[in-house]
């Protein structure tokens, strides 16, 4: 019964990855992260993390998905044309890549003689996995990676509204910002060989 | 279940977050294909603590989640700011810091 | 007091006056002139108590080292900052200081409306200074300290009148010929420490016997390069060429540095290394030899010359010759004799000449001076007095030095006897030309700036030349002052030159043969690791045949100079024709400068300009600045290609870091 649950949520996490990946709209990309979501935390209650499966749905895929979808529907997902402009190349090489790493990992996984792989595992004590082990290790053994958790936490939400805030000052019409003034060409049009980067329209090219 | 399996469905998903960072260019995308990574992760350290019945993995996989709301609410707050600026959303047009 | 005290005391008082004057250089006057004057009086005083109380100490234990502190002590080095007071360098320091004394006195008038008055009394206590740390030091390295000081004193003052090119030029050759022997007396220093692993004097020359085998040769090595730096210091040949260069400096600085004491320091040297020196003969006979051929070469040179500075300096370059000889052949107590008498009558003549050239307000050339005698009758006097010393007319002071020399080299035997009778004939020679000299200034028909003077009225020139080209001036800072003085109207002048006048008489009562043994005894304790010093001694009737020809061969001299320059005054141009190839040689001053000229100046120009042109340009800036830059160019330019700033290719670059870290490790496994 567990074999079959597991390649249910193993294929649901695989698809979903795959859809994410592949996907054209960045809309659907989200919903197929979604799913594997969902399809990790099955695999997670399967190993017995109840807690840490219940987390992955409730704030992974509840709270961090939802702010997700508002960018995406905020920001507006157009549908990205399959060639860029660094062309096939760099993508035939990406795919080679990832799946270069992915031979490496399996041939180390299956070709080492790592005892405990080959086992069940350590049997099973009461209360693995429960809320209540979970806080009470927390508060104990990992209290200052919990402590900097939050501190992590606090400096992320403050970092997030100052990144997005609507910058009082910059968009008035007279001021410019620097990325506007490097674009623009010959913006001092003074004599001579240019002195600075902003006068030669750029750093210089080599 | 042998612990194995799941180390290569955790390796399979984290190669395919690492294909997708490599080829999208929509850079939210991106920032998805990066949340596939870490929970390969997850799925990894999940499994280990299974295995040596420690709860540590768990802990540390908490963590990472905790790690990754952060991570994800800065990118989207750039990508916000990017789109306010009316820059274009694409990685590959966003290379003022080259040469 | 004690000894040590007054050691320090001698040392001090120059320095805190040198120092004083030249913080204060602003007040005007002839407050600074009193000021230095009064320093070195002080210094001598200390000096003098110095001496007294190196006298109360039992003969053997006198010498006394007096450590300041110790400035670099660890194993194998042992470099201190220490002075050595025993009676050689007590000696010296009351040489030293005394006539010091009496030059200053003589600058305070001298100098007057100089507007440079304050820095010259400033330079003048340091060099003071300098040459007292030189013949204090308990050690090499304050020693070299020593040393070079006073080559840089002797920059400042012979370039004193800096506007001068000509002065200026002179200090550059001193200053260089005196670098070079410099680097011969450190790497003579070098060879010496090698074996004995102590910089300490007494350290060294007692264990002289053991660290070195009779004429071994790095002691050879190392004797023959402490001479170079002696020469260069003492003006022998061939490191001589600066000395009548040096002559541009005023005529204080002509008596008291290149008359006096810094050019008698390398004869101290070589009296003071004479453990080492004993050890390996051959460097000795090389000093030997070379003070002899200085001697001879320098009195021919004298002959000739028409400027009365460059008389008088050559003829300190053959009297240096008398004293290298004598110190080189284990006369000791007869160099530092002949050093003594010699300060005495050379500052007395270079006063005197400063006098006459201020009386013919600045010209030096012996050709246009004449009948000066009724004119200056002070300063005739003092240069008859000076004359008759250095010619060595008894009962002068240098009478007795140089024939003692004499006498010791005789009786030394061998071929030291050669030795002699060479400085015989360059004593005819000496006082052939020091009454040259006075016979052509003081006799004959009285020129024009004498007569004036005989009326009471000091000559002015019309502007300021310069002496040796000619060249118009102002009396502006760095050239010579407007005023003039004379002996005859100056009184500090007059009690200076006054008391070196009976110094020049009296001095040589210290050592005279078979009657008085003073001096010998007193320096005895320094020499008493000399296996030769004291029982060098020449017997009786050695002695009274040396009196009597030295007597008489200054007594020719004296009077074939009167023949030829007072009786006969036709008869010198005949002899320059008659002799033209000669008088060539002479005149040229057998041309060491052309030689030195072409054997260094001219290749060390060439190698300069190929240098700064071609090494610099081909190799310098083409291969090494351009080559490296351009090779980071290069590279850097290859490694900027991976900024492509594309997100997509880092994270490539990023994946494909990890898979290949991986992939080591799996393989390693």
């Amino acid at each position: 019964m567990a074999e079959v649950i597991f390649f249910i949520a193993a294929i649901g996490a695989v698809a979903g990855a795959v859809g994410t990946v592949a996907l054209r709209n960045p809309f659907y990309c989200v919903l197929a992260l979604v799913c594997h979501l969902l399809a990790l935390a099955a695999l997670f209650l399967l190993l017995r993390a109840e807690f840490v499966a219940a987390a992955q749905v409730v704030v992974y895929a509840g709270a961090v998905m939802v702010l997700y979808v508002f960018v995406v529907a905020y920001v507006g997902g157009a549908d990205e044309p399959l060639t860029g402009s660094t062309g096939s190349p760099l993508r035939l090489a990406s795919l080679l890549f990832a799946l270069a790493l992915f031979v490496e990992l399996t041939i180390a996984l299956v070709g080492t003689s790592l005892a405990a792989l080959d086992s069940d595992g350590s049997p099973y004590k009461a209360g693995f996995g429960t809320p209540a082990q979970v806080g009470e290790l927390f508060l104990t053994k990992f209290l200052v990676a919990f402590e900097l958790a939050s501190l992590l936490l606090l400096i992320a939400a403050v970092g997030a509204v100052i990144l997005a805030r609507r910058r009082a000052g910059l968009t008035e019409p007279h001021e410019i910002s620097v990325a506007d003034v490097l674009r623009r060409p010959n913006i001092t049009a003074g004599s001579g060989a240019p002195e600075t980067m902003i006068e030669a329209g750029g750093p210089p090219q080599r | 279940m042998h612990l194995t399996w799941y180390l290569i469905v955790s390796a399979l998903i984290f190669c395919i977050g690492a294909g997708g960072v490599l080829t999208r260019r929509n850079p939210l995308v991106i920032l998805l294909c990066i949340e596939l990574m870490l929970n390969a992760a997850n799925l990894a350290l999940v499994g280990f603590s299974r295995v040596h019945g420690n709860m540590d993995g768990q802990i540390f996989a908490l963590i990472v989640m905790v790690v990754a709301a952060c991570e994800v609410a800065i990118g989207l707050g750039l990508i916000v700011a990017l789109f306010r600026r009316r820059l274009p959303i694409d990685v590959d047009e966003l290379r003022e810091l080259q040469g | 007091m004690s000894l040590q005290t007054f050691g320090w005391l001698v040392l001090a008082f120059p320095l805190a006056g040198a120092v004083l004057i030249g913080l204060t250089f602003k007040l005007g006057g002839r407050i600074h002139g009193l000021v230095g004057t009064l320093a070195i009086a002080l210094s001598f005083a200390s000096a003098i108590g110095a001496f007294v109380k190196l006298q109360d100490l039992p003969h053997e234990s006198r010498q006394v080292v007096a450590v300041g502190w110790r400035y670099a002590v660890t194993s194998g080095l042992d470099a201190k900052v220490s002075i050595l007071l025993d009676p050689l360098s007590v000696f010296m320091m009351l040489v030293v200081s005394g006539v010091s004394m009496l030059i200053h006195l003589y600058s305070v008038a001298y100098m007057g409306g100089d507007r440079g008055y304050s820095r010259f009394f400033a330079y003048l206590n340091f060099f003071v200074f300098s040459m007292l740390l030189l013949v204090e030091a308990a050690n090499f390295v304050l020693l070299i300290v020593g040393w070079a000081f006073v080559g840089a004193a002797s920059y400042f003052l012979i370039s004193f009148w800096y506007r001068r090119t000509t002065a200026t030029a002179a200090g550059i050759k001193a200053f260089v010929i005196n670098v070079a022997g410099d680097v011969g007396l450190v790497l003579g220093t070098f060879f010496i420490f090698k074996h004995s692993g102590s910089l300490d004097f007494l350290t060294t020359f007692g264990s002289v016997q053991d660290k070195f085998t009779h004429n071994d040769g790095d002691l050879v090595a190392g004797c023959v390069l402490l001479l170079v730096g002696a020469f260069a210091k003492s003006a022998q040949v061939p490191l001589h060429t600066w000395l009548p260069d040096a002559m541009e400096g005023p005529t204080p600085v002509s008596a008291l540095i290149h008359a006096a004491t810094m050019v008698t320091a390398g004869v101290y040297l070589i009296a003071r290394m004479h453990p080492l020196f004993e050890q390996a003969p051959t460097a000795a006979d090389v000093g030997a030899i070379i003070g002899c051929l200085t001697l001879l070469i320098a009195a021919t040179i004298g002959l000739v010359v028409t400027d009365l500075k460059r008389v008088i300096a050559y003829s300190t370059m053959s009297q240096i010759g008398y004293m290298v000889m004598g110190v080189s052949s284990a006369a000791y107590a007869a160099g530092m004799f002949h050093l003594m008498t010699h300060a005495f009558f050379k500052a007395l003549l270079f006063m005197a000449a400063g006098s006459v050239i201020a009386a013919m307000a600045g010209i030096q050339d012996l050709d246009r001076m004449r009948g000066f005698r009724r004119a200056m009758p002070f300063t005739f006097g003092c240069m008859i007095v000076g004359g008759l010393a250095l010619s060595g007319f008894p009962p002068f002071s240098g009478f007795f030095s140089k024939d003692e020399i004499i006498a010791l080299l005789l009786a030394r035997g061998d071929w030291h006897i050669v030795l002699g009778v060479l400085g015989y004939v360059g004593s005819l020679l000496t006082a052939i030309y020091t009454f040259r000299m006075i016979f052509r200034a003081f006799y004959g028909e009285p020129n024009e700036e004498a007569r004036e003077l005989e009326h009471g009225h000091l000559h002015h020139a019309e502007h300021p030349t310069n002496p040796m080209t000619g060249e118009i001036e102002d009396t502006d800072v760095g050239f010579p002052g407007p005023e003039h003085h004379i002996a005859e109207w100056e009184l500090p002048m007059k009690l200076a030159m006054g008391a070196l006048a009976v110094l020049a008489i009296v001095g040589g009562v210290v050592q005279i043969p078979k009657v008085t043994d003073a001096l010998h005894t007193f320096l005895e304790p320094s020499f008493a690791d000399s296996h030769i010093y004291a029982t060098l001694e020449p017997s009786g009737t050695l002695t009274w045949i040396g009196l009597i020809i030295g007597a008489a061969i200054s007594a020719t001299g004296i009077f074939i100079a009167y023949t030829l320059y007072v009786r006969r005054p036709a008869v010198p141009a005949a002899l320059r024709s008659r002799f033209a190839p000669l008088h060539r040689v002479f005149v040229n001053k057998w041309y060491f400068d052309e030689g030195i000229d072409l054997l260094f100046v001219r290749p060390g120009g060439w190698l300069g300009r190929f240098a700064a042109t071609t090494f610099e340009r081909v190799v310098v800036q083409g291969a090494l600045v351009g080559g490296s830059t351009g090779l980071v160019g290069l590279a850097s330019a290859a490694v900027r290609r991976i900024q492509t700033g594309y997100l997509r290719y880092y994270a490539a670059l990023l994946l494909l870091g990890i898979t290949s870290l991986g992939a080591y490790f799996l393989v390693s496994a």
